[in-house]
């Protein structure tokens, strides 16, 4: 039988969800403007005063916050709170530019352990459990955020922290942990090591929940083969929180989002308009609970789908899939969005190797596409005929991909631009 | 009985060809036969060398794509009809030939053909049966 942390929150009617969300965002709208010089700037120069959002059908008219705006307004000028009321930051790992600092009151720490107790008892976690958290922890929000969740739910919480193998494998096996959270590399890993030190049969893990990095449907069926474990997926910003602001449930089909703290939208990427449900389009997150750092519309830059239908589980907030890109890499070919990783998942999956590049060009007022592969041992044959066929294939695959047609030019090895070791992806020759 | 034919994925851009052929000349091999098969955009060179071990490692350290691939040869009369005899033999077995192309011998101005078929124990068959004999790779000058 399904269980839940809060069953009257994760299972309430929609309009009971939209009722908490109106009221919650017309005072969060109110909180920034009143407190948050920057973002109340943004709202004066298109003209809007907190009036202006009377609930969320008029979220769209709020202005979008990015990565850019938390890099300009680091580290304080978006804060809400004064610093005395704030007890922690976490930031952003920040391999470019400057770091992205989040601050917490009390209060948002115990929300954000509310939505990780959430997923950990999505995952079957009861007090009974005994949870091994080798998130890194620090400034990172892994640790810290299914830490907290764990002692909600009251679980036994190894603060193992990451790395070591060793040690991990030994308190796994010598104190019986039964659910693994880290990222879904590094359970793949564990896995990898426990079978090779023998050590597969003395574990007694039975869920993990894994996230932080992209990882595919193969990759959670490997991790679940190897552990003997279901795996299930978590999702979150440390922007918005940490993790926890969505996550999977038993059917394993999307992360049900945590919408009595955030609102979710879908976006064009280009115009920044709302689409319907069911669009590909990149995921905005307005945080509507957060006291020291509300962000409001702030653009995720995630490519994802969201879905209302009713789910198995009896939750009843909004899925998200999984992130399928980001929109910084999106390339919008004859109308139609094109994101090089689905390119590359369809290379791999035909058996060539992930060196590739994608050549867009307007010819005739007309977009045209070409995917130049380089060529592989494995795909080469004597023959013409079969390596013909081969690109034949490797057409059709990602016409059905990407909607259109891709013209696949086959290379010599190495002979794509590469600018400091790092192969050029993409060129855009079109003059827009 | 079988020669080895060294395949090599060919971009169509100007000079990869003599860069292959300059490496292989460059390393004192020699070539018996050269055939390319190509489309606008690719194409795949297949050769016979001297050396073919020798061929195939110093094409793999300039990171051309390769395989090796097993063909026969055979003899061609130097006389009206003399390859009109040997496809006859094949046809009248029903041996798929995948393809084929002329080769040069080692200096003597025998002519020779390079068959690629799928089911080699055929062909081989067939040609005996039809009184002409593969040609070894000693024959041909190859080692
Ligand atoms: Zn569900």
């Amino acid at each position: 039988m399904e269980r839940y942390y809060q069953q009257e929150i994760e299972c309430a009617s929609r309009e009971q969800i939209l009722a908490w969300q109106n009221e919650r965002l017309v005072r969060q709208v109110q909180n920034v403007w009143d407190n948050v010089p920057y973002y109340r700037k943004k709202m004066e120069e298109k003209g809007l005063t907190p009036k202006d959002v009377r609930g969320v059908e008029d979220l769209y008219k709020l202005p979008f916050l990015t990565k850019d705006d938390l890099r300009e307004a680091y580290p304080y000028g978006l804060m809400a709170r004064p610093l005395k009321d704030c007890v922690r930051i976490q930031s952003t790992s920040g391999t470019t530019g400057k770091r992205v600092v989040a601050f917490y009151t009390q209060h948002d720490i115990d929300l954000w352990d509310d939505c990780c107790a959430r997923a950990i008892v999505a995952a079957g976690g009861t007090n009974e459990d005994v949870c091994h958290v080798c998130y890194g922890y620090g400034l990172f929000t892994g640790g810290p955020g299914l830490n907290g969740g764990s002692h909600k739910v009251g679980c036994l919480t190894l603060p193992m922290s990451s790395g070591n193998t060793d040690r991990q494998l030994q308190f796994m096996v010598d104190l019986e942990s039964t659910i693994l959270c880290c990222t879904p590399s590094y359970a793949a890993y564990l896995a990898e090591s426990a079978i090779e030190r023998g050590l597969r049969d003395k574990i007694k893990l039975k869920a993990g929940i894994f996230g932080a990095e992209a990882w595919s449907e193969e990759m959670r069926q490997d991790i679940q083969n190897k552990l003997g474990i279901k795996a299930y997926d978590i999702y979150g910003l440390t922007e918005l929180s940490g993790p926890g602001v969505s996550f999977e449930c038993s059917e394993q089909t999307g992360m049900h989002i945590n919408e009595d703290h955030f609102i979710a939208e879908i976006i064009d990427p280009n115009t920044g308009e709302v689409l319907p449900e069911g669009s590909k389009g990149e995921l905005v997150f307005t945080s509507i609970t957060k006291e020291a750092f509300p962000l409001l519309r702030y653009r995720t830059r995630d490519i994802c789908v969201l879905s209302r239908k009713p789910c198995s589980c009896g939750r009843t907030h909004v899925k998200m899939s999984k992130p399928m890109g980001r929109s910084d890499d999106m390339l919008i070919i004859k109308g139609v969005n094109v994101f090089p990783s689905q390119i590359e998942t369809v290379l791999l999956a035909q058996g060539y190797a992930a060196n590739y590049q994608i050549l867009v060009d307007r010819v005739n007022n007309s977009d045209t596409l070409e995917v130049q592969v380089e060529m592989t041992p494995e795909m080469f044959s004597d023959q013409l005929s079969q390596v013909a066929e081969r690109e034949k294939q490797l057409v059709n695959a990602l016409k059905a991909m990407l909607g259109i047609y891709a013209k696949v030019r086959l290379v010599a090895p190495k002979s794509i631009q590469r600018s400091e070791g790092k192969a050029v992806r993409v060129i855009d020759k079109r003059k827009i | 009985m079988t020669i080895h034919q060294i395949s090599v994925f060919l971009e169509n851009r100007a000079g990869q060809l003599a860069q292959i052929t300059t490496a292989l000349a460059e390393e004192n091999i020699d070539l018996r036969a050269i055939n390319i098969a190509e489309t606008s955009d690719y194409g795949v060179l297949r050769l016979i060398a001297d050396q073919p071990q020798k061929a195939a490692s110093t094409l793999l350290e300039k990171g051309f794509i390769l395989s090796m691939t097993p063909v026969i040869a055979v003899s061609v009369p130097d006389a009206p009809g003399g390859l009109a005899r040997v496809l006859e033999v094949l046809a009248a077995a029903a041996v798929d030939v995948e393809y084929m192309y002329s080769a040069f011998g080692q200096g003597d101005g025998k002519a020779y053909m390079i068959f690629r078929v799928t089911d080699i124990d055929k062909l081989v068959q067939a040609l005996q049966g039809g009184g002409i004999q593969p040609v070894t790779g000693e024959e041909m000058g190859i080692h």
